[in-house]
């Protein structure tokens, strides 16, 4: 009886150990499978040429550029907006504000809006932004909706950054006779800038990569930008529109190879820095 | 002295504001959506909310076949992901070595940063083909938007359920490990039941983000909007409805449009509740 349970729990630690392992390929398999088919069908079509030409014939031809250039000016409005905006937030729930229930509320606030799907992000900026402020299909009207979408995400590792920091460090700049607003800016924000960092750059990879919410805000024009009041084309809502119109498959491997090789230098850029904020914790 | 006061103060409400422009956006999205879709909402109401057809030239709005849609893909991505997803933290908070763990992390947070049309991409090229080949139909089908929400939904289940089995208490363990049993038994029925509300956080999350999740879907479902019957039927989420017909719908159209947008956020605001009234600590 004795072995014979003995044998039962042995069989089912095996038998669990096998799923649990199962699994753990099946997530690391998928990740690189996407990873090595779109390489691999990818690689062979990315040059200096396709990075910096224009597109022809609705992107079956050409390049991407006006594309990288859209991504690139929609993601620097969102994070010059959401950076800040996001800091000073959880700079004031985390060090100033006194009242309990005002901090729930802008809690709950921040959490439903970093539920709230992206595409209803996108009904909003075009419901607020194109029509109601007459922004029409532009980089600000998409960056701001951007901004919007990652303004939890800065603010969340803000907070979890600030609150990281000793408490020692602002009792002794506390008790050294500066003001709180000085104990904030050059002690406690300051040692949190690593852990700030890493959020500021996980948004900005959201913000990339995002699709659904510029869809009707900043427009799909394939020129070049020009000021911030014209449409632009974001590299996801090409690829989108490269697959989704059957335009052409060959390009659309070509701009998911991009838009991956862009996500990992911004998670390896992210890692590394949580590296370092890690060892720095350590070291003190 | 004054004049340092009136600074300190003048810094304090600009935190202030900035904190209270994170709410704010939510209650615009919340505005904005909610008056745009209003007069479909109270006009249609039911018919609205059941009606089995969608023809939205004729007028007639029933988002009956996207609201099932939605719901069976979200719940097949939850039957494919969240015990994959839960074994794997399983794993890694358990049995994995420590430099493996540490390998895997950023592993993960680069499946979370991958873009959802490069998702989508992979969904339309590997898995609708292998899909049509292996089961027969036409590829875009639940199934196939299933894979792919079960695959974007991993790194929130297990990111969220590692750390929820790695804060339960040591002693706890020790404990039931000294009693004589089992690393597994020990799992199952000492660390589970008291990492339970992290697991429930988690899976809550998942179910947000497929049932938010726009380009993927709407790039491997199919987009019929009629109810499937079977696994191998095209569908039509919610989300996939307002990103294809927003671009050229007006009047009427678009204000039904919105009105899912609207339940969209009913059930963010519904799950993010839920998540509030979930105990916080775990095994206390």
């Amino acid at each position: 009886m004795r072995t014979g349970m003995r044998v039962i729990l042995r069989i089912e630690e095996i038998v669990v150990k096998g799923f649990l392992y199962f699994s753990v390929l099946v997530v690391f398999g998928s990740l690189g499978a996407i990873f090595v088919h779109i390489f691999y069908h990818g690689l062979g079509h990315i040059n200096l040429e396709f990075l910096l030409a224009y597109p022809k014939d609705m992107g079956r031809e050409g390049g991407i550029f006006p594309a990288i250039v859209g991504t690139g000016a929609l993601v620097a409005l969102a994070l010059a907006v959401a950076t800040p905006l996001g800091i000073l937030a959880a700079t004031y729930l985390n060090e100033y504000a006194r009242s309990g229930r005002f901090i729930r509320i802008v809690r709950y606030g921040v959490d439903t809006l970093a539920g709230v799907p992206s595409i209803v992000f996108g009904l909003f900026g075009f419901a607020f932004l194109v029509i109601f402020c007459g922004f029409r299909w532009s980089i600000l009207s998409g960056g701001l909706t951007l901004a919007f979408m990652i303004l939890p995400y800065t603010i969340k590792a803000t907070e979890e950054a600030i609150k990281a920091v000793p408490r020692e460090y602002r009792e002794a700049s506390l008790s050294l006779g500066a003001t709180r607003w000085q104990t904030v800016a050059r002690v406690v924000l300051p040692a949190a800038t690593p852990g700030i960092f890493t959020g500021v750059i996980l948004a900005l990879g959201k913000a990339a990569g995002e699709t659904a919410a510029i869809m009707f805000t900043a427009g799909s024009s394939l020129t070049v930008p020009t000021s911030i009041m014209d449409p632009a084309r974001s590299l996801p809502l090409h690829l989108y529109i490269l697959v989704a119109e059957g335009i052409s498959l060959e390009k659309a491997y070509a701009t998911a190879c991009v838009l991956i090789v862009l996500i990992l230098i911004i998670n390896t850029l992210a890692t590394y820095l949580m590296r370092v904020m890690v060892a720095k914790r350590r070291g003190k | 002295m004054v004049n340092r006061r009136c600074y300190e103060r003048l810094v304090e409400t600009c935190l202030l504001g900035s904190a209270v422009v994170a709410i704010l956006i939510v209650f615009l999205i919340g505005a904005f959506v909610f008056i745009e879709g209003f007069p479909i909402l109270s006009g249609h109401g039911l018919s609205f909310l059941f009606g089995k057809e969608w023809a939205p030239l004729q007028g007639v709005f029933g988002v009956f076949p996207m609201i099932v849609g939605t719901f069976y893909v979200t719940v097949g991505a939850l039957i494919l992901g969240v015990p994959v997803g839960l074994a794997c933290a399983v794993y890694l908070a358990e049995y994995a070595p420590r430099w493996f763990a540490e390998l895997i992390r950023p592993a993960v947070l680069l499946l979370e940063g991958i873009p959802s049309v490069v998702y989508g991409f992979f969904g339309v090229v590997v898995l609708v083909p292998f899909i049509m080949n292996q089961f027969g139909g036409w590829g875009f089908s639940l199934l196939a938007g299933a894979v792919v929400l079960a695959l974007m939904i991993l790194p929130t289940m297990i990111g969220i359920s590692e750390d929820a089995i790695r804060s339960v208490p040591r002693t706890y363990k020790e404990g039931s490990l000294a009693l004589g049993a089992t690393h597994w038994q020990t799992i199952r029925k000492v660390m589970l039941p008291a990492a339970r509300s992290g697991i429930m956080a988690a899976v809550v999350l998942s179910l947000g983000r497929a049932a938010g999740e726009t380009m993927a879907i709407l790039m491997v479902a199919g987009n019929v909007a009629v109810i499937p019957t079977s696994i191998l039927d095209p569908l039509r989420t919610l989300t996939a409805n307002v990103a294809l017909e927003m671009g050229y719908a007006f009047g009427d159209h678009t204000r039904a449009l919105f009105a899912s947008g609207v339940l969209l956020l009913l059930i963010v605001m519904l799950l993010n509740t839920f998540l509030y009234l979930l105990p916080k600590r775990t095994g206390t």
